[in-house]
């Protein structure tokens, strides 16, 4: 049993990482404009496609395909914010939902349009390690690590950068950002740009260990709502802990009940905390 | 003469029930198929106008109350051989006994909030009925095709359902007229600009939001037990999809949130766009990519809806137009 | 006053107009109504001038959703055998009529919802004579109430659940063999090759055809003495299977057994692998049998499946007259090769399943020399013939009417060749074995 439940965590806390970070470009983007970027899931396949026809037709190795892809991300975000996010960005939530949600009809008509719904594989593999009894395969373990490197990147560039400090300023308060001089509209782009790259790069890394399909980006969006909310609405580096939370009731609750209780807990679980702390488990952005 | 006192509601009526008859005029079962999807979106889309359009409050997962009544009302059904009647009544009841448990707790939330968190109770409730093994667990139900022969045969069976869904649609219709022009619709739109101030001004928003979430939830519950009812089988995923949950928002939107004819027309043009892509050969592969594209473009040029942009254009329009 | 209500009157009439016109507009206008009442009338008059007559086949096919590798496949085969029938001029009936046959199919976007307007639209505005029905159990379930409703026998392939046959449904038929038997011989396998073997792991997928089959094997398994020390379903879109992995290697299970549809099955075979669980054997559902099952490599090695059929499967006119049955239809090498040159792959048994499905309809229209539905529905509940799918025969009780009795299972694994190629051999029965089975797995 000792082992099983070790085994479980350690499984659960790699794949944690990951939902974590797939979980931050959703929580960055509300944070900052308050708008829940329903475009998130579609997102993440185009990542998760972008790596894997980067380096099945091309040969790129897969992490230096996510540093090709995380910059076609950041473009890509631009793009959406300016086409379908700026003209709502004072309209109450609704619209912001159903402009983002259209973005996500595009992604999805396009790509099942090119790609059918089928399932792919990057058939990539770095063998495996064995830790005693805990055995993982090399490629999870460098996703998580390569999420947990994201991440710092992510914090430094939040803390130590100046567009870092300015889309900080904005989401605190964009009137007085403004009055300070912060270009806003640019801020908001910028962050809008780094939200879908991180959801981008997420759907990469994820495509190198498990098999994707375009819509299999669905079910880390809804993921990624369980966590943001875990963690503390706009606070992305909560989304990390969000995710170890997740990946934890995800690795650790199968061993005591049916696995598919898993998503019972999860889903009561956040409109618990929905309820009763809705500033998240870490603290929200205010 | 007499004069026509609500033009607002005599004229989405007619339309409802204008169209809602063809099918019986010339018969044809496929055209019936037709306007069943289009009548049940517009009754689902008129009860979540309710609840989005009228107080503001964006429930992401409304399909929830479709499915929660759904499921009861095929069980009594299917497994208890109930009559259809009884069993509308315990999916509409089920249906707002739920939302007015949600109601006392849920609708504090605000904004965001309140939209994740009904996404989060129809994910969970999804979930919860896959691992209740009375109503199927994971495979869901399916229903004894004898259970049609007792209203007569399938064809009188599936003409009953129609002729259900009709006059629970024009209920739906001639609630949410009512609750529109009533002191409580009122107290209601107080709530969508400013809750608050609302407050202040003497509307006890927890009891009027916990009534429009309970006026919202109780058609829903009562169709799916019909939609259910003539597929002769439920399973989770058909019974909480969200996708629905979303696309309903859609419609209320093209059509005009807030306004009583809105989710009527924007559920017929919806409904019967995506059948054209759907079947023409251009589009069909990209369809949703069309769909979406048309989506943003009245999100973004048009947000008060087809009904919406008629009022503002002519003050005749204001006038009969809810 | 009165310009107002006239003024109204303007307005309601223009939105009736927009709306009948949207209504009537896409599917049918009110003429094609019409028709459609007298559609089986109109098919009759055809026939009794005695000239050529169109059959109409309708049926939905999953072009996209998470079906579509499978229907795509059943689709190619039922489109074949409508080809080769119709490129042999079609089959003439005992009063000189020629028929030929007509598909009529839409995208159900593996979706329940469209399946039932769908086929409401194929039993009315399309005309369809018969119907075939969608891939997997769960569009079928919701294709055959509208067969029955609308009075048109259906044929289904691709859709293995028993439940669907025990809802009192008269017009459904199933080609395939139903879930309940899939694992058994699986089972029985097992207890030949390794008498010592007492426990097995079942983790299936969450959908009706594979909770069928799991259910039958945990029952069947039992019954033979079994352990079955894990028995959990998983959600279908499933991608990560570590949890269930984990409580696998805790159970200590001589085999595993389960899956469900191509892509979870393939999924969780390649994790089985990454995990390096050991196991003696593995059986899993549907992705086995598919040719590009494969593309696993390693992970592939030894995993056995249940197959409805295989090119390699010896049924021939042959094995029929030993098995007293009647022959119909093409052989098994000719449907192969028919298969490989339009296709460039060797077909798997989906597309055999496709092409059956017509086949059997083929069969049923010659017997009852007409297209009545009620005879063809009658001669389709007097059929027993063998084709180069294999036995076929319908239960005609009135409990699980349609279901199929005749067909039975076969057993693939994937091996190495001598030039370490992965080869599928079948391995079970023994009788129609092209290998014996590996075991354990290496």
């Amino acid at each position: 049993m000792g082992e099983v439940l070790i085994t479980s965590a350690l499984d659960g806390l790699l794949i944690g990482v990951i939902y974590g970070l797939a979980a931050m470009g959703l929580t960055l983007i509300f944070g900052v404009m308050d708008v829940i970027n329903l475009a998130h899931g579609p997102l993440i396949a185009v990542g998760m496609f972008g790596v894997y026809l980067l380096f099945t037709f091309l040969g790129i190795n897969p992490f230096v395909a996510l540093l090709i892809m995380a910059v076609i991300g950041l473009l890509l975000g631009f793009f959406i914010y300016f086409v379908a996010v700026n003209r709502v960005i004072d309209a109450p939530p609704l619209s912001s939902l159903l402009s983002t949600f259209s973005v996500n009809m595009m992604i999805i008509g396009v790509g099942t349009a090119l790609l059918t719904t089928s399932s792919y594989n990057v058939e990539y593999s770095l063998g495996s390690f064995e830790f005693g009894f805990f055995r993982v395969p090399g490629a999870r373990l460098m996703a998580a690590l390569a999420a947990l490197v994201v991440t710092g990147l992510l914090y430094l560039f939040m803390y130590r950068t100046r567009p870092g400090k300015y889309i900080r300023a904005v989401a605190d308060n964009r009137a007085s950002a403004e009055l300070m001089g912060i270009p806003s509209t640019r801020i908001l782009a910028l962050a809008f740009g780094i939200g879908v790259m991180l959801a981008v790069v997420a759907g990469g890394l994820i495509a190198t260990i498990l098999p994707i399909n375009i819509l299999a980006g669905g079910s880390f969006e809804l993921k990624s709502f369980v966590i943001v909310v875990l963690g503390g609405l706009g606070n992305p580096l909560g989304a990390l802990f969000g995710g170890l939370i997740l990946g934890l009731i995800e690795g650790l609750v199968p061993v005591v009940m049916k696995t598919t209780w898993v998503p019972v807990i999860e889903y009561a679980l956040f409109v618990l905390i929905l309820l009763v702390r809705p500033q998240g488990l870490m603290g929200a952005k205010k | 003469m007499k004069r026509l006192r609500f033009p607002g509601l005599w004229i989405t009526l007619i339309l409802v029930i204008g169209v809602g008859i063809i099918p019986a005029i010339n018969g044809s079962a496929s055209l019936r198929e037709s306007m069943f999807t289009i009548l049940m979106s517009v009754a689902l889309a008129s009860s979540l106008n309710i609840i989005l359009g009228y107080t503001g409050y964006v429930s992401f997962g409304h399909i929830v109350f479709f499915g929660v009544g759904g499921y009861l009302g095929f069980y009594v059904i299917s497994q208890h051989g109930w009559n259809i009647l009884p069993a509308m009544l315990v999916g509409g009841l089920s249906a707002a006994i739920l939302a007015f448990l949600l109601g006392a707790t849920v609708l504090r939330l605000r904004g965001a909030y309140f939209a994740l968190a009904t996404i989060g109770i129809n994910e969970a409730m999804r979930a919860l009925v896959i691992n209740i093994p009375i109503l199927g667990g994971p495979v869901g139900m399916e229903m004894h095709f004898s259970e049609y022969k007792k209203y007569g045969g399938p064809m009188q069976a599936l003409w009953m359902v129609y002729w259900s869904v009709l006059i629970v649609t024009v209920l739906t219709i001639v609630v949410s007229y009512y609750v529109k022009k009533s002191k409580f619709g009122l107290g209601l739109m107080a709530i969508r600009e400013d809750e608050d101030a609302a407050e202040v001004m003497g509307v006890v928003a927890p009891r009027a939001k916990t009534w429009a979430y309970v006026l919202s939830a109780i058609f829903p519950g009562i169709i799916g037990v019909l939609f259910f009812f003539k597929n002769g089988n439920i399973e989770p995923g058909d019974a909480f999809r969200l996708q629905f949950s979303i696309e309903l928002i859609v419609m209320v939107m093209l059509g005009g949130a807030g306004t009583v004819l809105g989710p009527v027309i924007g559920s017929g043009i919806y409904q019967q766009l995506r059948k054209v892509l759907l079947t023409s050969p251009i589009f069909k592969n990209i369809q949703l990519a069309v769909a979406g594209f048309l989506l943003l473009l009245i999100i973004l040029f048009i947000p008060s809806g087809a009904v919406g942009w008629l009022r503002s254009k002519s003050v005749k329009l204001r006038r009969v137009l809810e | 006053m009165n310009r107002k209500s006239l003024f109204l009157l303007t307005l309601v009439a223009a939105f009736a107009l927009l709306l009948a016109a949207c209504a009537g507009g896409a599917p049918a206008p009110a003429a094609g109504g019409e028709e459609s009442a007298q559609a089986p009338a109109a098919g009759e008059a055809a026939a009794a001038e005695g000239g050529a007559q169109e059959v109409v086949i309708g049926f939905t096919a999953s072009q996209t959703g998470k079906y579509n590798v499978e229907s795509d496949r059943q689709t190619t085969g039922l489109q074949m055998w409508m080809d080769d029938v119709n490129n042999a001029g079609g089959i003439t009936l005992g009063d000189g009529t020629v028929l030929t046959f007509k598909a009529v199919s839409y995208d159900d976007e593996s979706n329940k919802d469209r399946v039932q307007e769908l086929y409401t639209r194929l039993a009315t505005e399309d005309n369809a004579d018969f119907l075939i029905s969608p891939y997997s159990s769960g569009l079928t379930a919701a294709a055959a109430v509208i067969a029955e409703q609308y009075g048109k026998p259906m044929i289904t392939t691709g859709a293995a659940s028993d439940a669907t046959y025990k809802q009192g449904y008269t017009q459904v038929y199933q080609a395939y063999t139903p879930a309940s038997r899939y694992l058994t011989s699986a089972v029985d396998m097992l207890t030949a090759l390794d008498p010592e073997a007492k426990k097995i792991a079942i983790v299936y997928e969450n959908s009706k055809f594979s909770t069928g089959v799991a259910e039958a094997a945990q029952a069947y398994a039992q019954e033979k003495g079994y352990d079955v020390v894990l028995f959990e379903g998983y959600d279908p879109d499933t991608k990560d299977f570590n949890a269930f992995i984990n409580k696998i290697e805790a159970a200590k299970p001589d085999a595993i057994m389960g899956g469900g549809h191509f892509q979870d099955g393939s999924t969780f075979a390649r994790q089985l692998n990454e995990k390096g669980v050991d196991v003696k054997a593995v059986t899993l559902l549907v992705a086995p049998p598919e040719p590009t099952f494969a593309e696993l490599g390693d992970a592939a090695l030894g995993v056995t499946g249940p197959s409805q059929w295989e090119p390699a499967a010896k049924y021939s006119e042959e094995a029929a007259q030993e098995a007293g049955l009647e022959w119909f239809g093409p052989s098994s090498d000719e449907f192969t090769s028919a298969y490989e040159s339009a296709k460039g792959e060797a077909p798997s048994y989906h597309a055999a399943g496709g092409y059956a499905a017509g086949l059997l309809l083929q069969k049923a229209i010659q017997d009852a020399d007409s297209v009545d539905p009620a005879k063809v529905k009658e001669a389709l509940d007097n059929l027993d013939v063998m084709i180069f799918f294999g036995h076929e025969k319908f239960d005609t009780s009135e409990e699980s009417h349609g279901l199929q009795v005749g067909h039975d299972m076969i057993i693939i694994q994937w091996q190495k060749d001598d030039s370490g190629n992965l080869v599928k051999q079948v391995v079970w029965p023994p009788a129609g074995a092209t290998a014996d089975p590996i075991y354990p797995i290496p």
